[in-house]
């Protein structure tokens, strides 16, 4: 088992964007967007990982290079050990076609509402990929497959479903069919893109079992993408995964799922445990942050990039980018996790 | 079906209210069904009240009803009284087209989800803030004045925002602004109507604990209607559940979140998840709610509840006294708290009162 190579293994990806900030204008300079910086991960059979961080970390961008539907600009990514980017230019001689990689990654949106096709009934849309990728299966044999996953993620009886249009179904229902279309392709990884953010607080519960359940049945992986930590924490330790956390491209944290909640070692991971609503009620207190606003990913901050909004910068970590720490399973990228680190001599920084 | 006759409620008189709702209900149809079903309820001066329900059981009807603006052809029956800081109560629902337009952003104003829809994307931030000024007659140079002191209140830069074409700001900047926006004219209530769900929820809490500042510091009454019963709990002082199309319990948060007293409740606080309970007692609640034509007779929830019996299929529970200031809409409300218990630990105190300040 461990001869195998992991399902997907990201090493030093990075993803920048070109953005030439106006076509008028010839002269300007091109900015660059760092949306994924140097980041290293890598997804076994039938593995959990959750990605959190705030709007525009580039959680999103990492999953999707991950499942290959982005191209990185730099690093690699391997599927099953075999570089997916060059199976898809050709210049591979593994023994693999680009067109079952990108069968075998599959995506769920957020909004559900509009990933699937307002004019098409349910029946279509899920017929629409299956002749695709199984064109020798006869209709009936079609048919069967698809009511038989309906009724599996709760949407029974099939047949009352069917000949229904996306609007014609509530939120929940809309994302049990994407994940059902996902699920007919029985992929090796489902990138969940903030799959269950557009439902009710009420209703994720539900949604996240039913995801963790089929994972069994249909061995699958999860990217599971969200910018709210309990959740995060609901789907991994469930799957016995574990949490990654973003910041402005970088993996600030990473580490098994209980971990990263319960002992959190980055600065910006006790931020986003400070926003996460407790019953409790006990932790509301002043914002550990000393900025509102994420700086702009075009010139991103010096050293450590969380360093103008850190409650515990010092001078150290606008001069020096942190090195990543290990201890126990968790990797973090902070000075503080290195008891003689010149971080702790340095000055406090003056905003 | 839904009542047919309106059940007198009991009220809960506050002494000093702001929005004073009595047997509002609104139909679609005649009477035939209704997405508001007959409230009572007192909004108290100065207080943050959070309104909580899933999508579809008519919380933002009750937003809407605040300041008459139901959506057409809906009929919004009742009385609903707004009592200005001085004079005389105002009856909302007898008010003018051209009396309410004014009420509207200088007495209660409202805030709703997605900010970037509610900006007009050809026009600077700053010219929404001039129109809104011109629109109300005031005088738009000290309005502007204010407006700068709002935003800084709000963590933003005044001159870049005013400045700014809405796409060139985040979502949570967009939100700010708006929020900064609707108070321009110093209104006395902020109506917010899921003014957070679309951001991400570092964006969201901080916009709580900004509120939370503003109403201190401005005297606001705030009423935050969400799905989301942890994150308005952090901010509230009051909570009401709704639950097709009625409030089912009221009470002050702590009572809410430590003692809640209809299974509803209980079921909602459980089905979320948070950091700290075992994942094993985080748990969804069976079933989902009704739609306004098929309101289950008796009480509304007992199709889903696991404590009802005959009573509750035949009747219509009306709210029982928990406390002064708690109410339930449930006939076993005292049993409710031994059949469905919580998950996370209830020995937390008078922390919940304060939101954690010490």
């Amino acid at each position: 088992m461990s001869d195998e190579p992991p399902l997907l293994s990201l090493e030093d990806v990075e993803v920048h964007f070109e953005n030439n900030s106006s076509f008028l204008d010839f002269g300007g300079e091109t900015q660059v967007v760092r949306a994924v910086d140097g980041v290293s991960l890598d997804i076994e059979e039938r593995d959990v990982i959750s990605i959190v961080g705030e709007s525009g970390c580039g959680k999103t961008t990492l999953g999707k290079t991950a499942i290959g539907l982005q191209r990185p600009t730099g690093g690699s990514i391997k599927y099953r050990g075999h570089d997916m980017w060059a199976v898809r230019d050709g210049t591979s001689d593994a023994d693999i076609e680009w067109a079952d990689i990108r069968t075998s990654l599959q995506i769920i949106h957020q909004d559900p509402g509009s990933a699937l096709n307002p004019n098409r009934r349910i029946l279509s849309i899920l017929s629409e990929p299956l002749k695709k990728v199984h064109p020798e299966l006869s209709k009936v044999e079609r048919h069967e497959r698809i009511y038989g996953l309906l009724e599996r993620v709760g949407m029974t009886p099939a047949a009352d479903f069917v000949d229904r249009y996306p609007h014609q179904l509530s939120g929940g229902e809309q994302q049990r069919v994407a994940l059902s279309r996902a699920l007919l392709m029985n992929p090796d990884v489902i990138l969940a893109d903030e799959a269950i953010s557009a439902v009710d607080v009420s209703l994720r519960v539900e949604l996240m079992d039913l995801m963790l359940e089929l994972q069994d049945e249909f061995d699958t992986s999860y990217i599971f993408i969200s910018h709210d930590l309990s959740n995060a924490r609901y789907f991994t330790e469930h799957g016995d995964g574990s949490i990654g956390v973003m910041y402005l491209g970088e993996m600030a944290e990473i580490g098994p799922a209980d971990d990263v909640v319960q002992n959190p070692r980055h600065p910006y991971t006790k931020v986003l445990r400070w926003a996460t609503p407790d019953l409790s009620l006990r932790q509301a207190g002043e914002m550990p942050m000393r900025t509102v606003d994420v700086p702009d990913p075009i010139d991103p901050p010096s050293g450590c990039r969380f360093h103008t909004r850190c409650p515990e910068a010092r001078e150290a970590c606008r001069d020096g980018t942190p090195s990543v720490y290990a201890q126990n399973g968790q990797r973090t990228q902070c000075f503080r996790e290195d008891e003689d680190h010149e971080y702790w001599n340095s000055p406090e920084l003056a905003d | 079906m839904a009542t047919s006759t309106p059940v007198e409620r009991t009220d809960d008189e506050s002494a000093d209210p702001v929005v004073r709702i009595q047997n509002a209900s609104v139909t679609y149809d005649g009477g035939e069904s209704f997405v508001l079903d007959h409230v009572t309820m007192d909004i108290e001066r100065h207080e943050i009240l959070g309104i909580v329900g899933e999508s579809g059981s008519g919380k933002s009807m009750l937003a809407s009803s605040l300041l008459d603006a139901i959506p057409d052809p809906g009929r919004l029956r009742g009385s609903i009284e707004y009592y200005p800081e001085d004079g005389e109560p105002i009856d909302v629902l007898s008010q003018s087209k051209e009396e309410l337009r004014k009420m509207r952003w200088e007495e209660i104003s409202m805030v709703f989800q997605g900010a970037m829809s509610s900006f007009n994307p050809t026009m600077r931030v700053g010219e929404h803030f001039e129109e809104t000024l011109e629109a109300h007659d005031a005088d738009v140079d000290s309005g502007l004045e204010f407006a700068r002191q709002l935003l800084e209140d709000l963590y933003l830069e005044p001159e870049r925002v005013l400045n700014s074409y809405p796409h060139e700001l985040s979502g949570g900047m967009q939100q700010r602004a708006q929020i900064a926006l609707s108070l321009v004219l110093k209104p006395e209530v902020l109506v917010m109507d899921e003014p957070t769900a679309a951001l991400d929820l570092l964006m969201q809490r901080t916009i709580l604990q900004l509120l939370r500042d503003l109403r201190e510091k401005y005297d606001l009454t705030l009423v935050f209607i969400t799905h989301d019963l942890p994150l308005v709990a952090t901010l509230a002082d009051r909570l009401g559940v709704v639950y097709a199309f009625e409030p089912i319990e009221v009470g002050t948060t702590e009572q809410m979140i430590q003692n809640a007293a209809h299974p509803y409740t209980r079921e909602l606080l459980k089905s979320t998840p948070n950091l700290d309970a075992p994942l094993e007692a985080m748990r969804p609640i069976e079933g989902s709610q009704p739609a306004p034509v098929n309101v289950p007779d008796g009480c509304a929830y007992h199709p889903r509840c696991p404590l009802a019996d005959h009573q509750c299929e035949m009747e219509d529970p009306g709210f029982h006294e928990v406390d002064e200031t708690h109410r339930s809409a449930c006939f076993h409300w005292e049993a409710s708290r031994d059949e469905i218990p919580l998950n996370y630990a209830d020995d937390l105190g008078e922390a919940a009162r304060s939101g954690g300040e010490e």
